[in-house]
């Protein structure tokens, strides 16, 4: 049964049309990321499924409730804000116990419960602090502690971890999956993040301009996107889109690039490409799937030379630019397969891991 | 002159004045007080008597006996229920304009130019309408008017502080459970008591201080202190020792409350109370 559902919804601010027409089905249990560049209507989704947003057109049920017309309080949602949204006059315990009173639970009740929210989240040593003495981290698990010390239906998370620091949220990122499979509740998550949303989601609802683009399980976005936008945002470093056109010779099918350079399609991947002949399209190449020709012996292969423009060591890690087809591009390579600027490698594509996009439409055509 | 030797001097320097500046202003509350301990002779004594011989209180003690004293109580009755109602309702009226952008941008500028009108200018079409209304010399009448008079700087200044406090807050409370009116009784409040603090302050202040309204809109029944005191200047004398003694019991309270919300009072001023 899902447990949120949402129909044919729409958000103005104003003129400015915020969501567009979302449609939403998200089964009982599921964490859900809502992903998108800053402006795509993420945020004021989410706000608008707490309540604090009114809904111009469409409807939300929670739990099979129509919940259009309810106060943010009788929708049975708790959530986590990007600021902590701590009261900086009350202690760790008084913050989390703030819902509980709120609603009125019993005070035999309250103590056992904080306690155990605190401790599940390791904050059970703060209780008697103030915000104020608190890092970072700390408060954040405070403030994750408000929402779960409260039996929700559903929980919202609205760029809970862009406050903190890189190792930080790695982190926490763990802790809120873990908190995920522990609780077994409903989850929606915003985030502008495309690693927090490959990590973390069962499900990525990814939305561009107030409209869904795709969704569905992280490794089908981001092994089949359905259109560039989705194959460029998800993935670091992002995925290298070259302008291509297809060349039919016979039965075999390449792709041609800007500067000439043929790259044969295995057979199994160019049904029905043939008729894209003459048409401008784009190869999409993710950098992994960029190596060191030679090193391996798999059919589809395509090699290409390669003269290198600047080299980014990450550790385990390098990224290699080069020209390809005439645009820059990206390889992801072993630490030790390029030292410097200006060497030469020789590189092969794996040409079952493509994609390729009609350039009019920007809508991948086979992946 | 070492390093040492010379910050020393420049700290001595620097509490020499402020100590200078603060018996400057605080010569004529002292005298104030002293005269008020003073015999006839004292007060008109020259040179002047800086110390009175024997402290008297029989000044204090004809005020009390006399029913002078309760212009004080009738000050403090108009100007705290005055405070009380105009905190809350401008409160309100704040909160409603800073959250749900009541009136647009310009209402704010508006109500706070209704403050801008001197009392003179209206006092005597307020003295006609009281007349009408049954309102001249009542708890009533004194207690609206320096409410509505208040109004616009309550709103003015909490509007700021409510400004100030981040919307997540309040937002996360509506989901915990509460009602708007449990956010601002449970967020709100507490999260610009310093504010709210130093607004009552200003707000009692007003009415505390006010002489032109009260002495136009009072008789017998309520009048206020400010009002008394100008009754002991008279054509022939002026009645040294009771004026001071009633200016004296007219400053008690506001020492008394502005000593014990100092700490409100100082945070209160400056924070963000200017936001536009």
């Amino acid at each position: 049964m899902s447990d949120l559902k949402i129909s044919g919804l729409h958000k103005y601010y104003g003129a400015l049309h915020v969501v567009k027409g979302i449609d939403l089905d998200i089964p009982a249990g599921e964490f859900t990321v809502l992903v998108g560049q800053s402006g795509c209507g993420k945020s004021t989704l989410l706000r608008t499924i707490a309540g604090l947003e009114v809904a111009d057109k469409g409807a939300i049920e929670i739990g099979g409730q129509r919940v259009n017309d309810l106060a943010p309080r009788d929708r049975d949602i708790a959530m986590v804000f990007q600021n902590y949204a701590l009261y900086p006059y009350m202690t760790v315990f008084d913050n989390i116990a703030f819902g509980l009173r709120a609603r009125k639970t019993p005070k035999s009740e309250i103590g056992p419960k904080v306690a155990a929210a605190a401790k599940m989240l390791g904050i059970d040593h703060l209780l008697e602090r103030f915000p104020r003495q608190l890092s970072g981290g700390q408060l954040q698990r405070v403030a994750i502690g408000r929402a779960v010390v409260r039996n929700a239906r559903l929980y919202l998370f609205d760029e809970p971890l862009s406050n903190l620091d890189a190792q930080l949220r790695d982190e926490m990122r763990g802790e809120i999956k873990r908190l995920h499979q522990e609780l077994g509740k409903t989850m929606i998550y915003v985030t502008h993040d495309q690693i927090e949303a490959m990590t973390m989601a069962d499900r990525i609802v990814l939305l561009r301009e107030g409209v869904i683009e795709q969704q569905g399980a992280p490794l089908d976005l981001y092994e089949r996107p359905a259109t560039r936008y989705v194959a460029g945002f998800l993935g670091s470093p992002s995925m290298n889109f070259i302008p291509a056109g297809v060349v039919a010779n016979g039965a075999a099918i390449s792709v041609r690039l800007g500067d000439g350079t043929s790259l044969p399609v295995p057979a199994e991947r160019a049904v029905g490409l043939g008729t894209w002949q003459g048409k401008p399209l784009m190869l999409g190449v993710r950098p992994e799937h960029i190596g060191p020709a030679g090193r391996d012996q798999r059919p589809g292969l395509a090699p290409v030379q390669a003269v290198v423009d600047l080299v980014q060591p990450t550790g385990s890690r390098s990224y290699a630019t080069f020209q390809l087809g005439g645009v820059a591009a990206v390889a992801e390579l072993q630490a030790h397969d390029v030292s410097r600027p200006g060497e030469r490698l020789e590189l092969s594509i794996d040409m079952n891991r493509t994609v390729l996009i009609d350039a009019a439409t920007e809508k991948v055509i086979s992946s | 002159m070492n390093v040492r030797t010379r910050s020393a001097l420049k700290l001595g320097l620097r509490y020499a004045i402020a100590i200078a500046i603060t018996l400057f202003f605080l010569f004529p509350i002292y005298w104030l007080f002293m005269i008020s301990f003073k015999t006839a002779d004292e007060i008109y004594a020259y040179p002047p008597v800086w110390w009175p011989s024997t402290l008297q209180f029989g000044s204090y003690a004809v005020l009390f006996r006399d029913g002078d004293a309760d212009t004080v109580w009738n000050s403090l009755v108009v100007s705290g229920v005055s405070t009380v109602l105009a905190m809350f309702f401008g409160t309100i009226c704040a909160y409603s304009l800073a959250r749900f952008r009541t009136g647009g941008d310009h209402l704010a500028n508006w109500i706070i130019s209704q403050r801008m009108v001197p009392p003179i200018a209206i006092v005597f079409p307020v003295f006609l309408l009281y007349v009408w209304l049954k309102l001249v010399d009542t708890y009533a009448g004194m207690i609206l008017l320096y409410t509505a008079f208040n109004l616009p700087y309550v709103i003015w200044m909490m509007r700021g502080y409510v400004l100030d406090i981040p919307v997540a807050l309040e937002e996360s409370a509506l989901v915990d459970g509460c009602s708007r009116w449990a956010v601002i009784w449970k967020v709100v409040f507490p999260m610009c008591r310093a504010g709210l603090f130093a607004t009552a302050i200003f707000t009692f202040v007003f009415a505390w201080n006010d002489f032109i309204f009260a002495l136009v809109l009072t008789r017998t029944e309520v009048t206020t202190y400010t009002v008394q005191v100008t009754h002991y200047f008279g054509g022939q004398s002026n009645f040294w020792s009771k004026i001071s003694a009633m200016s004296v019991l007219g400053t008690l309270p506001i020492f008394v409350i502005v000593g014990f919300m100092q700490r409100y009072l100082v945070r209160g001023i400056s924070l963000g109370a200017v936001k536009g």
